[in-house]
């Protein structure tokens, strides 16, 4: 059957702003799910406040909203647009939630939209606990046994009945949130306690301890006809325990026989017909006793989930896109393979490869936080390889995570002694290096006191036969570390179990240039990667789609071309500082350029859309190191011409290895790797600011401890303190004292990487005076050698100090004046002149009393590329691109990609964008379990972010909250502690606050200053004080019981940001909003006026586009009309 | 239970001259047989000992084999059938709670020439490129005769000497010397069968019988050299349902003169039947219908087959070189039913024996549109070319099991309807790129 007939427009929502445990793989799916409706004629509407997403581009659908994903928006949204379905299955839980929460009010009912792709009673019993329990039980299937619990006290009960340890887990959180193991009765009470928090329907389920066993998952779809395929088995190297998301995963399962697996299918396939998944894709979670080979279901998403974009990615099976097509009526056997073409997708795929996902974890971000790997999934990004066997996929992904200290090494003599005894007791605890630590410990096997692979088995739960293939690769680094020259049988062997070049030359101890001195003996020998396809069916069929990984093996499978190819490097594992804004920049090139060029993307990112088969001519599915990318531009040049490599738009993972690849002759496009240098070059960039007569803070830099001290006092404190080579503000700190300063240098000196000698850095560390109370300015402009163009003036919302990232931000600035945009627009021309971009700049500056400082130029796509271009209608990332191979911004303005106008003279009637960033605080507890402080600094710690889209800055800021994390509250309680320095500008806020009906808490010193200033403030006990006598609680207590709504804790200057660090933890843990600076607080106050002035009107970027373009036609201006206003279906 | 055999060299030689180098695994020494790859990524004991691989050298397309070692439990027949054995990786070390010994081991000790790492990708992409050939695979002392490394040409030279699968009459190879009955089992276990099955023996797998036996069928099965006298000798006379089974099993149908007279037998008195692989390609034939070989063919356990009964798409296990050439779809693009062939051929002789009368394709590959499947409209008898008793595979497939038991026991049933005329949205110019 063709598709649903009586379905003409869908409203698909989307899954908000990256966190933890839900991150771009949704992009990914809802770009895919769009442009599949699309292609089916039906009208899409989107809702996503995730501006750096491909899907909210505006021509992925026919309305795209870049609102709140709230009830209230959503009801808006549906009135307006009148959709007759809502697909909600592609949004992650978000999405779920959503529509679960719209179908309770009614107003699904109420507009008659038909849900598709789920149904509530479904949606149900696969995330309640205690029905899914029944589902499994009616399956044949056994779930662990478990207790539902509502209270601590029936936790506590339970406890007596299945004995600890205990898994505890929350019902309808995302990604584990709240879950972990109680080893006793604190544990318990405690991870209780936060999962009724967490869980919106109050509600725990207690379960006994399945620790250690293997895991494993099956990603499943079904149709409308009950036809039921398994599109990937998954098997988890970490052992129950530890979240599947946090673990090195497999794909296809590799330690089961057929009866076992076909177990697991059979269950699989039962409970998606029983749970009533009616079309789509399904997640479902197992553990096997090793011992006995029990089963146990553990868990099902009935929806597209990360596992499904790690699945899709792995098979080439477009799992999202198959199920859009489900869900408007058509069954797998109508739909046909992507890849071949010719069959269809009601087949499983067949893997001749094997693929391995490495977690990457943002630990040394929050240095407070409890590093042990739980049943919370606690990793902000995950790398993806292929390979013909195991050892070279686990080779490659572990070099792809980009990350010092987690590759395997064979530095100085195997562990042995009390190193050992040590190593083999820490590898108990799942940790981010425990892989590294279990290939450390089998260094030892054989060895006189060695260990045995069976006590790594007993301390860990990995499976023996990943076990021996860690083993396998020690044993293979042992002959190239033994042999007495470097052959080509030694060099295949070494690759194909997965060494690079790199790890061969430290074998064999060839010092600084070994790398390079390997591989010219490598390529010497004709000793090169061959590139295979990934084609679902393991050669059976051919395949259509130059989806290619790189293997050492006899045969390639690169088609030769005739269009010349521009290689794009994206910017592998998200991280915190390098997430998917810079994949949004990435794909935005490929679309770009793919008229003129053949496009090729080369990425090791599975959440990607980058690395969607369907987005590049070609895809390589390969690290980002200069190795892996130096072998793709020699195989693509051998197919056909290439006309360079685009190293400008993933961020600092293809900007590091640039001048490498400059260097070793292939052709970078754009700004020159010599320019990119000039603009970290401290010495260099100070030229061009003098130049071009720009001032910038006082600044040095310093490789030694006596430099920095000497550098910093001659500056002045407070100093800002950095790495050079950074993205994300990783390791930058405001240092108020020489102690201070000492502190971090140390600290530095103590990384052996980053120390090139006793006491030396290899980089210098980069000191500038610290400006108090600035305002920063954020800019992105595009420069092609003779022109600027302005993408757009971002104006933070928090004073310098913090970083950009965290920071909120509005466009167009609301309080700098025309002559002040103007100094910005000429003095970034500047230094884009002097530093010679091609391509993107992004310049970050301080304005304090009227003095414009420069604080930083990055000659590359920055993470708030998307943002702007969402906010202004321009797509700059796709000028960018064009810019860099030759183009002229002229030609682009004749074109039509780029306006007339550009960012720095957006007219009155403009909308205002605001973003606001999205913290991972609550996920991290400290050992013991509290959360870790949530004050901002100039490190960047956030994961997403959100934007507010308004006619003007209250109503943007509000929405911006209300995305962010629930919106500003409009009654209740505010508590006000803040340093004396604010007391003065705090009174104006509070009385507002106390005008709109709130009552006022403070500490005695803020109360004091309130009360003179005439507002009613009611002194709260201090956290050192204690509870009273009469047992009232002090701030922390009232915070954690939910009796304070917004929370006003500004930190006081001087060294003292861990003061009031009760307050943020608790806040943060009870997920209240908290201004930590006076401007956060007038902010926060202009959104709860513009909250109470009435519900949110909704518009669309396409209907914003329009107002745009009315006005500047001299229509009317003003912003889109009210909701009211517009017909149901207009605006696209 | 790290194997400490220091790997030696082999050299596997196709019949076109490709070679692969690579090192022994299993038994070393010299073997030959038709190449074929297969694309499960699990069940290679279940492979290896099915007797339809018998006289082919088996090619994994899974890099990774041996990881779950080799029980007791999982094989399909007494022994190891392939012929030789091609793969990528093979396991250093066993993991499994029920493994017994490794699969290296096992070969080595049922003398099975293998070949490890080799590109089987760069391998199966030629196969399908060129079709299945004949193969060889020398290794240890066999490369060398006379002091001297034998030379490629040499090799060649003797794998074009092995004989031919075209042509060849296996099953009798294989079968079984002895009759012998499964007896219900399950919850059937004890109890008085619902049926009998006379279940020839053309190569079975012993998950068939264990799948009736289950469903409380008592399954006798006799050798390949049965006569209609034998059969019907085996069926019960007390009144209780009776039917007959053809196994899958190696060779090719259209010289297996023997199994189709057998069948047109049973066809002829009416005795309900069921076959599958090698029996559907028997029942083509007695049928009337012609058989040919497949370029590459279908080796793998995730193919998708629509059964036009149901409408219902099953992803199924299958391990057929040859196919069925009956009609798939009349003009209209429905289901095409056919007169049985063999009625016309019968009248033309002048024999009146009564007819087959239709038969409609009832499964049909979705890959490539390949005869997945008869079912006979006039007469108790179907068909399917893949393996229902899945092991290994999907279980997708069981249900026609039920269905042969539904004829058994409930003959008025029979046929099954056809659902509405299906169509695919998928291409159907793969078939010629198969043949």
């Amino acid at each position: 059957m063709p598709r649903r007939p009586d379905i003409s427009s869908v409203l698909v929502i989307g899954s908000g702003p990256i966190v933890i445990g839900q991150a771009c793989e949704f992009d990914y799916s809802g770009t895919q799910a769009c442009r599949v409706l699309k292609e089916e004629g039906l009208r899409v509407v989107l809702v996503n406040s995730n501006p750096a997403t491909i899907m909210t581009d505006p021509e992925f659908a026919d309305a795209t909203y870049v609102e709140p994903i709230t009830t209230e928006v959503l009801t808006s949204i549906i009135a307006k647009e009148r959709p007759d379905a809502l697909l909600p299955t592609l949004g992650g839980q978000t999405a779920l939630n959503a529509a679960i929460a719209l179908d309770e009010a009614g107003v699904l009912e109420k507009y008659g939209v038909e849900l598709i792709g789920a149904n509530i009673p479904a949606i149900q019993k696969g995330e309640d606990r205690q029905q899914f329990k029944d589902v499994v039980e009616k399956c044949g299937g056994e779930s662990a046994r478990s207790e539902i619990v509502h209270t601590v006290d029936e936790a506590l009960a339970a406890a007596d009945v299945l004995g600890y340890p205990m898994v505890v887990r929350p019902s309808f959180t995302m990604g584990g949130l709240g879950s972990g193991l109680a080893y006793d009765e604190d544990d318990l009470r405690r991870i209780v306690g936060q999962g009724l928090h967490y869980s919106p329907t109050t509600e725990v389920l207690l379960e006994e301890s399945i620790l250690g066993w293997k895991e494993y998952e099956l990603e499943l779809m079904r149709d409308k006809d009950d036809n039921v395929v398994v599109v990937c088995s998954i098997e988890n190297v970490d052992p129950v325990g530890v979240h599947t998301g946090d673990s090195v995963t497999v794909a296809p399962a590799l330690t089961l026989t057929d009866r076992e697996y076909q177990k697991l299918r059979d269950i699989g396939i039962a409970v998606i017909r029983e749970v009533g998944v009616d079309t789509g894709g399904c997640n479902i979670q197992f553990a096997v006793d090793p011992r006995t080979g029990r089963v146990i279901v553990i868990e099902m998403n009935p929806r597209v989930s990360r596992s499904s974009a790690l699945a899709s990615k792995a098979t080439g099976f477009p799992i999202a896109k198959i199920a859009a097509k489900l869900a408007v009526g058509y069954t797998l056997d109508e739909i046909p393979n992507d890849i071949t073409q010719v069959t269809p997708a009601s087949f499983e795929p067949t893997l001749d490869y094997v693929v391995v996902k490495v977690p990457r974890f943002a630990f040394e971000k929050f240095p407070a936080a409890d590093d042990t790997l739980t049943t919370t999934m606690k990793s902000v990004g995950e790398a993806m390889a292929l390979g013909r066997n195991f050892t070279e996929a686990l080779g490659k992904a572990l070099r792809s995570i980009d990350k010092g200290g987690v590759t395997f090494h064979w530095d100085g003599d195997a562990p042995a002694g009390d190193h050992l005894e040590r190593l083999l007791h820490e590898i108990q605890r799942p940790t981010e290096q425990r892989l590294v630590q279990v290939q450390q410990v089998l260094r030892s096997v054989g060895q006189p006191g060695g260990a045995t692979l069976e006590q790594v088995y007993d301390a860990t739960g990995i499976d023996p036969w990943f076990l021996d293939q860690i083993l396998l690769v020690n044993e293979v680094a042992a002959e190239v570390a033994a042999a007495p020259t470097v052959t080509e049988d030694l060099l295949r062997h070494a690759k194909r179990h997965g060494l690079s070049d790199a790890q061969v030359a430290r074998l064999r101890g060839m010092g600084p240039t070994g790398e390079a001195t390997v591989r010219e003996i490598r390529h010497a020998l004709g000793v090169r990667p061959v590139y295979k396809t990934v084609d679902t069916c393991a050669a059976e069929f051919a395949a259509r789609t130059p989806y290619h990984y790189s293997s050492y093996d006899d045969e390639t499978e690169v088609a030769p071309r005739e269009r010349e190819a521009v290689i794009i490097l994206g910017s592998g594992p998200n991280r915190i500082g390098q997430g998917i804004e810079f994949d949004y920049s990435c794909v935005h090139a490929t679309l770009a350029l793919a008229e003129k060029y053949e496009t090729v993307m080369v990425n090791c990112n599975p959440e990607t859309v980058s690395t969607d088969y369907d987005t590049s001519d070609r895809l390589y599915f390969e690290p980002l190191t200069f190795e892996d990318v130096l072998e793709v531009y020699q195989a693509e040049l051998a197919a056909g011409p290439v006309k360079g490599i685009v190293v400008q738009l993933g961020g600092q993972t293809p900007l590091g290895l640039a001048r490498r690849l400059a260097e070793a002759g292939l052709p970078i496009l754009g700004t020159s790797p010599e320019a990119i240098d000039a603009a970290e070059d401290r010495g260099i960039f100070g030229q061009v600011l003098l130049d071009a007569g720009l001032p910038a803070p006082a600044f040095g830099t310093a490789r030694t401890l006596g430099q920095a001290r000497e550098v910093a006092e001659s500056i002045g404190y407070p100093v800002l303190v950095r790495p050079s080579y950074v993205l994300g503000g990783r390791g930058m700190e405001i240092v108020y004292s020489a102690e201070q300063l000492t502190g971090y240098v140390e600290r530095a000196l103590a990384d052996s990487a980053a120390a090139a000698a006793p006491g030396t850095l290899a980089a210098p560390l980069l000191i500038d005076r610290f400006l108090d109370d600035a305002m920063e300015i954020d800019v992105d402009a595009l420069f092609d050698g003779t022109e600027l163009f302005l993408g757009g003036v971002m104006e933070h919302i928090e004073e310098a100090g913090i970083h950009s990232g965290d920071s909120a931000c509005v466009l167009p600035p609301v309080s700098l004046s025309e002559t002040e945009i103007a100094r910005i627009r000429r003095s970034t021309e500047a230094i884009a002149r002097g530093v010679g971009v091609r391509g993107l700049l992004n310049v970050q500056y301080a304005l304090v009393s009227d003095v414009l400082y420069v604080l930083e130029a990055n000659p590359r796509a920055s993470r708030t590329v998307p943002f702007v271009s969402k906010a202004t209608g321009t797509p700059l990332a796709k000028a960018a691109a064009r810019v860099m191979v030759g183009e002229t911004i002229a030609d682009l303005r004749a074109e039509g990609l780029l306006p007339e106008h550009d960012g720095a003279t957006l007219d009155l009637g403009a909308p205002l964008a605001v973003k606001e960033a999205v913290l991972p605080f609550k996920r991290f507890r400290t050992r013991e379990g509290l959360v870790v402080d949530s004050v901002l600094g100039p490190e960047m710690r956030s994961t997403g972010e959100v934007m507010g889209f308004d006619k003007d800055f209250p109503h943007a800021f509000a929405k911006s909250q209300a995305a962010a994390f629930g919106g500003l509250p409009t009654s209740g309680t505010v508590f006000v502690s803040v340093a004396d320095s604010d007391k003065r500008q705090v009174v104006f806020p509070v009385k507002r606050l106390v005008e709109l009906g709130f009552r006022v808490l403070a500490t005695e010193g803020t109360a004091t200053v309130l009360r003179r200033n005439g507002i009613e403030a009611t002194v709260v006990r201090k956290h050192t004080e204690g509870r009273g006598p009469d047992g009232e609680l002090t701030v922390v207590g009232l915070i954690s019981e939910g009796q304070i709504d917004l929370v006003v804790n500004s930190p006081s200057g001087q060294g003292a940001r861990a003061d009031g660090y009760e307050i943020r933890a608790a806040t943060t843990a009870a997920d209240k909003p908290i201004a930590t600076t006076v401007d956060q607080l007038a902010a926060a106050v202009q959104g709860i006026e513009a909250v109470l002035a009435g519900p949110f009107e909704v518009a669309s970027l396409q209907e914003h586009t329009a107002a745009t373009a009315a006005r500047l036609a001299g229509a009317p201006a003003g912003s889109p009309a009210p909701a009211d206003a517009v017909p149901a279906g207009a605006g696209a | 239970m790290t194997t400490a055999t220091t790997p030696q060299p082999a050299i596997l030689v196709l019949e076109d001259g490709t070679t692969h180098r690579g090192r022994a695994f299993g038994a070393t020494g010299t073997t030959f047989g038709e190449i074929v790859f297969s694309t499960g990524m699990t069940g290679y004991q279940e492979t290896l000992t099915d007797p339809s691989y018998h006289r082919q050298i088996v090619v994994m397309t899974a890099p990774h084999v041996g990881n779950t070692g080799v029980n007791d439990e999982d094989p399909e027949s007494g022994k190891i059938w392939v012929s030789g054995y091609v793969v990528r990786d093979p396991a250093r070390r066993v993991s499994s709670w029920r493994a017994q010994r490794s699969l290296t081991e096992e070969l080595a000790a049922q003398g099975v020439v293998g070949i490890s790492d080799v590109d089987t990708r760069a391998l199966t992409r030629r196969l399908r490129e060129e079709g299945v050939m004949r193969a060889g695979i020398f290794s240890g002392d066999d490369l060398v005769r006379d002091g001297y490394p034998r030379t490629v040409e040499e090799l060649v030279a003797e794998v074009k000497a092995a004989p031919q699968m075209a042509g060849a009459d296996l099953a009798r190879e294989v079968s079984t010397t002895q009759a012998y009955t499964v007896e219900p089992s399950g919850e059937h276990a004890g109890r008085a069968p619902l049926a009998t099955v006379v279940a020839v023996d053309l190569g079975i797998k012993a998950m068939t019988p264990q799948r009736l036996a289950e469903r409380g069928v008592r399954v006798v099965v006799v050798p390949q050299s049965s006569t209609i006298a034998d059969i019907e000798a085996a069926l019960p006379d007390d009144g209780t349902p009776g039917g007959v089974f053809f196994s899958n099993g190696p060779g090719d149908p259209a010289a297996s003169q023997h199994e189709v007279e057998l069948l047109r037998a049973v066809l002829d008195r009416r005795i309900p039947f069921f076959g599958i692989c090698f029996g559907n390609q028997i029942l083509g034939r007695a049928l009337g219908y012609g058989t040919y070989k497949l370029g590459y063919g279908h080796r793998g356990i995730n193919q998708p087959v629509l059964d036009r009964t149901t409408g219902k798409v099953e992803v199924t296990a299958h391990n057929h070189g040859f196919a069925v050439d009956a009609p798939v779809v009349d003009a209209a693009g429905a289901p095409a039913v056919s007169q049985a062939p063999h009625d016309e051929t019968r009248r033309a002789a002048g024999d009146d024996t009564p007819g087959y009368g239709r038969v409609v394709v009832s499964h049909v590959g979705l890959n490539d549109q390949v005869v997945e499947g008869l079912t006979c409209l006039d007469l108790p008898a179907f068909s399917v070319q893949y393996h229902p008793e899945a092991a290994a595979g999907p279980h997708d497939a069981a249900y026609l099991f039920d269905r042969f038991v539904g004829l058994l026991t409930d003959p008025a049933a029979w046929p099954p309807a056809l659902k509405t005329p299906v169509t695919t949205s998928v291409s159907t110019s793969t078939i010629e790129e198969n043949l």
